[in-house]
């Protein structure tokens, strides 16, 4: 089998791109590295869908924002992740802050953001009442929320694969030969993949896979972003995404309710020199803690749940670098995609079809392309008669595995057929084991349904696929001395 | 001279032992219990063991047990290997004798909980 | 709301706390309705398959399954019913004064249940190692330790072959000799504060006995590892309480288990409106055990954490035995307040009345081998006690005369070391 495109790399970027071209007649398949899809770069990060207001209006970075945070709002109604459409609210504490806010809020307006609201002291606690009260001003940004990234990326796969797309996961490419003009691909495991054209969407390790097939030599630079996650009780729950005044090389420490329900404080940007260190800090909390404190009310350490890190793919640039490889054949590169990646991945997907096209590849509209995911259900949030509805269909839809997100057992089975079999899989699928008690009373119970499920005993199972093992065999395999 | 704690009860009384002839002298206890345990601990110190053994029962895998007296301390790996080895049949219920008597001793091994 | 079930009581989980006050209200000949996730009573107790329990409260000792069995059989015998494999979502406080209870089960699906009292016994949750933001990198082998002494005591599984235990708590403590007991190393217990958070005899007879070392105000300041815990980094603290990096030092383990204390489960009361107690992180209560929420009870480690299940039991039937005064119209008026105040973490219950005799419970700060414990109210002592050996880990309890305290009290604890 020849694929006409293999795009390496199933983050946003990557599932956004396959996503696009399941809608016509072609053949894709998405190669990832990992166990599962969207386990790097996409999965930690802030989850925010930018307002398009941050960078210069004539920048690529701007277009794709902007055109990236109406598709994801299209995409939302179709494929049912999780949006929490609440508006971002950029606050001045200080009248020198106010002075820089104002020259944001002008280039949200030169950058055409619809609806945009300058708003007066008492304006910004009308919007928001758990500001803190040294807030002076700020500017409301109506179209732009939060979205959970992994659910958004496992729809996008999940709807690709329903039009055709292949997916192959664990593989890692280590090398590329072109020759009569079709690409072989060979991964670290010796599995080979044939294809037309190739997309280059590796996030961290781009460079890395550019180098592999011979394609222009660029060095991505990893800045680590920590975040901390607060309990769903949590009283500093902002109602908006909360945004500072930016800094530097960020935009800056926020507090962001989740659309999970749960509040988030974060990220901090510090230059790695691992492409693997997703190390958190505990000093980066106390930091983050002080200074979100300073900006909204009610944020306790009392409410921490857990704390992660993700890595940003910084491009020399600094800006996203997607373009038709000038030096490798049929390859195109998108990298160095950090923020606002996740909001313009839908419209970095298309721009890559755009170039696709342009680089040769034929694209007819499949007529039978069907955009659409059932709306997955999600006991917690539903009336007694669904439910009872549910129960009588099956019984595992009315049995609570994970008490603190109050995800059923149908919930977890779900995932599982869905080929989320690991313990990390699991839980961003369902949620289950998310919550305040971090799957202490619900992993075993999770482990026994997804060794059920699968037939693989429980001592196989992984946290999130290579040797990650939950567990390290029966009890009688060790002495005891 | 030696210091124990006492592990009879959860106050864990300090103690101190000195040898007076041939016998121990035990003071720091608060009760009875723990002169005997001092005796006990500096000539043949004893532990109840428990621990779980498989179960042929499929939705309860693993049965909790016990030894129905303390087991003398060095005995106790030997006793732990012997039980993980051992799967027990479905109808088994609280107080079962799981083990007899073992290795001449006064000391069994029951079951302690329904399933 | 339609209600599939009506009941006097219901008791929200079936540990040791709703058993034994679930077994109080249904001898009295209330219809009493115990509910657990679980599909068998018992709740943590069955996996502290361990010794030690019971002799307080059976005066024998007992495993945590034997003594929940007997107090099952106490619950089962005066009449009580059992709803588990149930998960209560939601409780809702009715205009008669008496509340929904929305449950969910594979059994039954969606279900409401009417009640005219509720005991809050739902137990409390492990600190999480996200909750105390240990730094390092998030691989594979990172447990509570009572999650992995569920791997183990329940389902037979081996969390790993080499572990470091964080935190001296007693769970922690159990888990260290259950490890050994299973073959696996234990390469040390870490512990924040300069004492073991564990009652004395644990540290004994699960460490000593094995030869595990326990680190002292010592810090675990990283855990390494891409896949799966290749090891931690530990460091002393020094005199500002910050960990001395000079001295760190690195224990390879392929398995980290948290034992850093246990927060009361408190989201069912608190969507009901239940006041919290900050410092328990349980509700507040009055002598009776109710919550400012009239009818609404609470006992157990849902209130606060016990150190002996023993207590736990017995603080559960006195609530239960308020719970039928009320049923029975009596409603007692709670004019004075009670206040922890020097090296008391907290006291239990918050409000009381005079003219009975009060049972209050505290944790201390501090330890001291002999302390005092005294009543104050207008700032005059009306009541004090002797006490040794005092631990954080262990709890106080006072009993004291009807009519001692005329007023607001606030407790205080003095160490006597060095008096």
């Amino acid at each position: 089998m020849i694929y006409d495109t293999a795009v390496i790399g199933a983050g946003a970027t990557g599932a956004a791109t396959a996503y696009m071209l399941s809608r016509y007649k072609t053949n894709t398949i998405l190669l990832e590295a990992a166990h599962e899809v969207c386990a790097g770069v996409s999965k930690a990060n802030s989850g925010i869908v930018h307002g398009g207001f941050h960078h210069a209006s004539d920048s690529l970075k701007t277009r794709l924002e902007l055109r990236g945070n109406e598709l994801i709002e299209k995409l939302h109604k179709n494929l049912h992740f999780p949006y929490l459409k609440c508006g971002i609210l950029v606050i001045a504490y200080s009248e020198e802050e106010l002075e820089t806010l104002k020259v944001l809020y002008q280039r949200g307006l030169d950058n055409g953001v619809k609806d945009l609201e300058f708003c007066s002291k008492k304006r910004i606690f009308e919007l928001e009442n758990k500001l803190d009260d040294r807030a002076v001003g700020g500017f409301f940004a109506p179209h732009g929320g939060t979205i959970e990234p992994y659910s958004f990326v496992f729809s996008l796969v999940e709807c690709a694969l329903k039009n055709g797309c292949e997916l192959q996961n664990d593989f890692k490419v280590i090398k590329g030969n072109f020759s009569g003009d079709i690409w072989n691909l060979t991964a670290e495991d010796g599995r080979t993949v044939k294809a037309r054209r190739v997309v280059n969407a590796a996030g961290l390790h781009a460079d890395e896979v550019s180098a592999a097939l011979g394609g222009e030599s660029y060095k991505i630079f990893p800045r680590k972003g920590e975040e901390y996650l607060l309990d769903r009780n949590s009283a500093g729950r902002p109602s908006k995404v909360i945004f500072p005044v930016p800094a530097k090389h960020s935009k800056g420490v926020l507090v962001i309710p989740t659309a999970g329900g749960t509040t988030m404080i974060g990220p901090t940007a510090e230059a790695v020199e691992d492409k693997n260190d997703t190390a958190t800090t505990g000093e980066n909390f106390a930091k983050i803690l002080k200074l979100t404190q300073n900006m909204v009310k009610g944020l306790s350490a009392r409410d921490l749940i857990t704390s992660f890190a993700g890595l940003r793919p910084v491009h020399e640039s600094e800006d996203f670098y997607i373009a038709i490889s000038e030096k490798a054949p049929a390859l195109i590169q998108a990298a160095g995609i950090q923020s606002p990646g996740l909001t313009a991945s839908p419209a970095i997907g298309e721009y890559i079809v755009k170039l696709l096209q342009n680089s040769g590849l034929p694209l007819e509209e499949d007529p039978s392309f069907d955009g659409t995911l059932p709306c997955r259900n999600e006991i917690r949030n539903l009336a007694d008669e669904k439910i009872s509805e549910l129960h009588k269909k099956n019984p595992a839809w009315t049995n609570i595995v994970c008490r603190c997100e109050e995800i059923s057992e149908a919930e977890i089975i779900e995932a599982v057929r869905r080929g989320h079999t690991t313990v990390d899989g699991v839980k961003f699928y369902t949620r289950a084991g998310m919550g305040r008690c971090q799957g202490g009373f619900c992993q075993s119970k999770i482990l026994r349904i997804i060794s059920r499920e699968t037939g693989m005993p429980m001592e196989k199972l992984t946290k999130r696929g290579g040797k990650s093992f939950i567990l390290s065999g029966n009890l009688g395999d060790l002495e005891v001395k | 001279m030696r210091e124990l704690i006492c592990i009879s009860c959860p106050q864990g009384c300090h103690l101190k032992a000195e040898i007076s002839g041939d016998s121990w002298q035990i003071s720091g206890n608060r009760c009875p219990r723990g002169e005997a345990y001092a005796k006990q601990e500096l000539t043949d110190p004893r532990r109840i063991v428990t621990a779980v053994m498989p179960c042929a029962d499929p939705h309860h895998p693993f049965v909790a047990v016990r030894t129905t007296l303390p087991c003398p301390k060095a005995e106790i790996p030997a006793l732990l290997n012997r039980l993980y080895r051992i799967t027990l049949p479905e109808d088994i219920k609280n107080g079962d004798i799981v083990l007899k008597k073992i290795d001449n001793l006064e000391i069994s091994v029951i079951v302690t909980e329904n399933i | 709301m339609k209600s599939d079930l009506q009941y006097d009581c219901v008791v929200a989980g079936a540990g040791a706390a709703g058993l034994a006050g679930g077994a109080v209200c249904a001898g009295a000949g209330f219809s009493t309705l115990i509910i657990d996730r679980e599909n068998r009573s018992g709740g943590i107790l069955n996996q502290c398959i361990h010794n030690g329990f019971g002799l307080r409260y059976f005066k024998e000792e007992l495993t945590g399954p034997e003594f929940a069995w007997r107090l099952s059989e106490k619950a089962r015998n005066a009449g009580a019913e059992f709803s588990f494999n149930t998960t209560i979502t939601g409780i809702k406080k009715l205009d008669d004064g008496s509340f929904d209870i929305r449950m969910l089960s594979g059994t039954n699906g969606v279900q409401h249940c009417n009640a005219r009292t509720v005991l809050l016994a739902a137990g409390c949750r492990e600190r999480t190692r996200g909750a105390i933001a240990t730094a390092g990198s998030r691989p594979a082998g990172i447990f509570t330790a009572g999650a992995a002494q569920k791997m183990l005591n329940t389902e037979g599984k081996l969390p790993g072959k080499s572990a470091v235990i964080v935190g001296s708590g007693d769970i922690g403590l159990i888990m260290a000799r259950r490890l050994r007991w299973c073959g696996i190393e234990v390469k040390a217990v870490v512990e924040i504060m300069p004492y073991s958070a564990g009652l004395t005899r644990n540290v004994v007879q699960c460490l000593h006995d094995f030869d595990i070392p326990l680190h002292l105000s010592t810090s675990v300041v990283r855990i390494d590892g891409n896949e799966r815990v290749t090891g931690v980094v530990a460091a002393p603290l020094d005199k500002n309480k910050t960990p001395d990096m000079s001295r760190s030092f690195t224990i390879p383990c392929d398995t980290v288990l948290f034992s850093v204390g246990l927060i009361p489960e408190m989201e069912l009361a608190r969507k009901l409106g239940v006041r919290e107690n900050p410092a328990t992180g349980g509700a507040t209560v009055d002598s009776a055990y109710m919550t400012s929420v009239p009818g609404i009870f609470s006992a157990g480690n849902m209130l606060h954490v016990h150190d002996l299940v023993d207590f736990v039991a017995e603080e559960a039937e006195f609530a239960a035995k308020n719970m039928i005064d009320y049923l029975n119209g009596k409603v007692a008026g709670y004019e004075f307040s009670a206040d922890a105040g020097s090296n008391l973490k907290y006291v239990v219950p918050s409000r009381f009345v005079p003219g009975e005799p009060s049972r209050f419970l505290f944790r201390s700060t501090i330890v001291a081998d002999k302390a005092v414990l005294k009543a104050e109210v207008d700032g005059n002592v009306c009541w004090e006690k002797k006490l040794t050996f005092v631990r954080p880990a262990e709890m106080i309890i006072a009993q004291i005369p009807a009519n001692t305290l005329s007023g607001n009290v606030c407790f205080e604890l003095e160490s006597l070391e060095n008096a």
